[in-house]
């Protein structure tokens, strides 16, 4: 156990907007959020996922809608407490052990910590996705037929709902669209998890992880390159690309925002080309028309200089950055992740290959 | 018919004479003085002392000024500041003032409020304005502030509930007093437009006096039958009553003039722009006569704002910069000698070898007693070149948008420093009057107006959402004092919203017309 403080935020914040993949909301407000419940109660416990009991009881804390929505208007506050006590009431469960984040990238890394500090719970360091994605289907629990209802939604205005659905594409569905109605940002806790659940199914350790990735990215006196080495190691990533943005097409389709870059190569990478394709978060990268990583693995957008994550939002004409790819935990890498988060179900007409062959390949082919 | 343009900047105050067909007649320089005011009023008779001109033939008097980025900086003349926010129950769990330093809170009183109010993202009611909540806040509020800003959830999308709470405060507090709205200041972004408003509410004295300063400056000239504008950062003019409104939007102004004034000189259009000072090098890029605009959330005096700011990377590189050897190592800058240069650099007679003193030991330039920098090694003073163009071609690359060599005009004072040559430059374009491309850019801008909201496609579509945004964009230009026969749309930014289903976009327009 150790105590989450403000500088941790900071950095979990930083590194939250890194393994969110360009989507998954910028955390700022999020992050004033944070800031705000824990100086008003305190600094928040964060248990390892060894740490808690098999039987103990948890349920994740998350905001569903439109992130240009949230930085418009953003919770009232009491909302988080609200939805959390209706599903345990729900539940019928008299003790809830803990909360942690349905979604370790984007806003909702933040959330939970709110939820801990309003509620005086732990927080647990494990999530269910290890990344952003955009439907509440996506998730690690998903995966091994853990039910995401009944899930409790509210607004800020006070109403609350409870769904108990046939199946966690419906869950999605649904949820959507209350959520719409809601103002298209709304309040959701759902798969309520055991603590043996937890260990089995979700993305362990991951808000340290968010926490070193930011440190590393927001530390000072210290080369770029040398910055850029250590996130590579921590994250056994690869840097594909060192480019500048030179088009960026988007349009909305089904509610969601999709869209392709191109970026054109810098340095290492001048005279080449690389497409990036996302829909809220980014999906495919294309090097010299070549795939050279694909969801569910990671594709990160850094800035050149200080690697700072760039979201798919404030995407320009002439921004100068970096694409990092990561490998996606391994519980995405089997047939059931990649059905549900790989490439064919974004609508990429490609077989799923994991990023580390793809590099590997591409360096025997330079040989 | 006569223009005057003055240009206030960290190390000089630039004035400039153009005639009627913006040929320019003269031009001075003189040191910015501590208070600003008599920098201008000295610049200002300097400039016309030695002129057979009729000044009553004098039409435009413009300003561009950093006071109001001074103020923010310096924590000075600040006004204390109420805050109206309309959106609860929302929005509670972020506060106004969150994460602002809290001497600049101190300095702004920090007072605000969470009132019923806001919209949705689709345009319907979050909750009901309720008049008594704001009436009883301005009574309790009567010897507390001095101005206020009123920022409301989605006012980018309707803006009528600010707009009803303005006319409330000015039947409570009468006409004159001073209030921002943050639909007509910021974008979409609820704590960075609040910011931007507040930071806009607190200037209101500094706005205030500085316009009256160049006023009370021009008639003590004898200057009496002028319109008088002020330079907004995106490189458009601003009428005085409009200033006072948004004084904000003069931040930053100082290096898109010096852009907007390179273009004019060398009739280009899209190209980057270098302009080298005492102490700094500005670089921005042209699009189309208008500087780019900056796409990240920028700080203002550690504050996070998300108002227009144009796009420029500074060097601390320019004139007066200071070279020295560190172990064999040579290093240039950041720190210069600045306005003391014409004492200070060996040129002159000093006893600081500056980049100036280099430019002259290399013949590139003609200024002060050249035997005094002899003595240097013709070696060093090219290693010592090297440096400088190599800080140059870093930041000239940070700015470009394709891996081509790029056309580079050189503008500003220092410009004599700058090699004929820098790697990823195709050619360097200078002008005989660069020095004063700033106090050009000041008196040659056009007037502007923009609009932003959110438009729902598949209710009104997109040729009509554009038309609307574009008249209420004419709106703002005219209001700004443009002549509404010359206005043209100059930008148009279309960015859809996620999740919503019915095909909403953020749309932004910019229209430029010409002084009326």
């Amino acid at each position: 156990m150790r105590y989450l403080d403000k500088e941790a935020i900071e950095n979990i914040a930083i590194g939250a907007a890194f393994l969110g993949t360009g989507g998954g909301g910028d955390p700022y407000i999020g992050k004033l959020m944070a800031l705000s419940a824990i100086e008003k109660n305190g600094p928040v416990k964060l248990y390892s996922v060894d740490e808690i009991a098999d039987e103990d009881f948890f349920i994740p804390a998350a905001m569903m809608g439109a992130p240009s929505v949230l930085v418009e208007k953003f919770p009232r506050g009491d909302e988080f407490v609200k939805v959390f006590q209706k599903l345990a009431q729900y539940l019928g469960k008299e003790k809830i052990a803990g909360t942690y984040p349905m979604e370790a990238g984007g806003v909702n890394s933040m959330i939970p910590i709110v939820v801990a500090a309003q509620l005086g719970l732990p927080l647990i360091d494990c999530d269910g996705m290890g990344r952003a994605f955009p439907e509440l289907q996506m998730v690690t629990f998903h995966l091994d037929g853990i039910s995401a209802t009944p899930m409790a939604i509210t607004d800020e205005k006070g109403n609350i709902g409870i769904f108990e659905t046939i199946d966690n594409k419906w869950t999605e569905r649904l949820a959507r669209t209350a959520t719409v109605e809601m103002g298209a940002s709304a309040l959701v806790s759902l798969y309520p998890t055991t603590g043996a659940q937890m260990k089995n199914s979700g993305v362990h350790h991951i808000i340290t992880l968010s926490e070193k990735i930011g440190e590393i990215i927001a530390s000072k006196n210290k080369e770029v390159n040398d910055k850029l080495q250590e996130l590579l190691n921590l994250v056994s990533g690869f840097e594909l690309f060192q480019g500048k943005i030179v088009d960026v097409i988007r349009e909305t389709k089904g509610g969601f925002n999709l869209g392709k870059m191109n970026l054109e190569g810098i340095d290492v990478n001048k005279d080449e080309q690389m497409k990036v394709h996302f829909q809220n978060e980014n999906l495919l990268a294309e090097k010299n028309e070549q795939v050279v990583a694909m969801t569910p693995d990671l594709i990160c957008l850094v800035d050149y200089e200080t690697l700072l994550p760039v979201t798919t939002e404030s995407l320009k004409y002439g921004k100068r950055v970096r694409v990092i790819g990561l490998p996606a935990n391994e519980k995405w890498r089997t047939a059931k992740g990649i059905e549900t988060a790989g490439p064919k179900y974004f609508g990429y007409d490609y077989d799923y290959e994991p990023i580390e062959e793809i590099v590997k390949k591409g360096a025997a082919e330079h040989v | 018919m006569y223009k005057i343009g003055i240009d206030v900047g960290g190390t000089n105050t630039d004035a400039i004479l153009l005639d009627n067909n913006n040929k320019l007649i003269h031009s001075v320089k003189s040191p910015t003085s501590l208070d600003i005011k008599t920098g201008i009023e000295t610049s200002l008779r300097n400039l016309l002392q030695d002129l057979a001109i009729d000044k009553t033939q004098i039409s435009h008097a413009m300003l561009g000024t950093t006071q109001c980025t001074n103020a923010i900086v310096e924590r000075k003349k600040l006004a204390k500041v109420g805050v109206i926010r309309l959106g609860y129950p929302a929005t509670a769990s972020v506060l106004p003032y969150t994460a602002w330093p809290q001497d600049m809170v101190d300095n702004l009183s920090g007072n605000y409020a969470l009132v019923h109010g806001g919209y949705e993202y689709d345009g319907q009611v979050l909750s009901q304005l309720d008049e008594n909540e704001i009436r009883s806040l301005l009574e309790g509020w009567r010897q507390e502030v001095e101005s206020i800003a009123i920022v409301g959830v989605f006012s980018s999308i309707k803006n009528d509930q600010e707009l009803k709470v303005r006319n409330i405060i000015q039947q409570v507090y009468g006409d004159e007093f001073p209030i921002s709205c943050s639909s007509l200041i910021g974008s979409v972004g609820l704590i960075e437009r609040e910011n931007a408003t507040i930071l806009n509410a607190a200037l209101c004295k500094v706005i205030e006096t500085t316009t009256q300063g160049f006023v009370h400056a021009l008639q003590t000239e004898g200057i009496f039958n002028a319109e008088v504008y002020l330079c907004q950062n995106d490189g458009t003019l601003m009428s005085i009553d409009y200033a006072k409104q948004f004084p904000i939007l003069t931040i930053a102004c100082g290096p898109t003039n010096s852009i907007r004034g390179a273009s004019y000189l060398s009739q280009i259009k899209d190209t980057m722009v270098l302009d080298v000072g005492g102490t700094t090098s500005d670089i921005g890029v042209l699009q189309d006569g208008f500087p780019r605009e900056s796409s990240v959330a920028v700080e203002v005096g550690d504050i996070r704002t998300n108002f227009r700011m144009p796009d420029i990377i500074s060097v601390g590189l320019g004139g007066g910069s200071i070279v020295r050897v560190n172990d064999g190592k040579i290093t240039v800058g950041p720190d210069s000698v600045g306005y003391k240069i014409s004492q200070e650099a060996l040129v002159f007679g000093g006893d600081t070898l500056t980049t100036t003193d280099i430019a002259v030991r290399l013949g590139l330039a003609n200024i002060g007693d050249r035997s005094l920098v002899a003595h240097l090694d013709e070696a060093f003073a090219k290693d010592v070149q090297k440096e400088m163009a190599s800080l140059l071609e870093q930041a000239i690359d940070k700015m470009k948008t394709s891996s081509e060599d790029v056309q580079l005009v050189l503008v500003g004072g220092g410009s004599i420093i700058v090699p004929e040559s820098l790697r990823g430059v195709a050619s360097v374009i200078k002008n005989e009057h660069g020095s004063v491309a700033n106090a050009i850019g000041a008196s040659i801008a056009q007037i502007s107006g923009q609009y932003e909201q959110i438009y729902i496609y598949a209710k009104e579509p997109r040729e009509e959402s554009l038309k609307d945004a574009q008249n209420k964009a004419v709106k703002q230009a005219v209001l700004a004092g443009a002549l509404p026969e010359t206005i043209e749309l100059v930008e148009v930014e279309e960015t859809p919203l996620a999740y919503h289903p019915e095909n909403a976009t953020r749309l932004k327009v910019k229209v430029v017309g010409k002084m009326a």
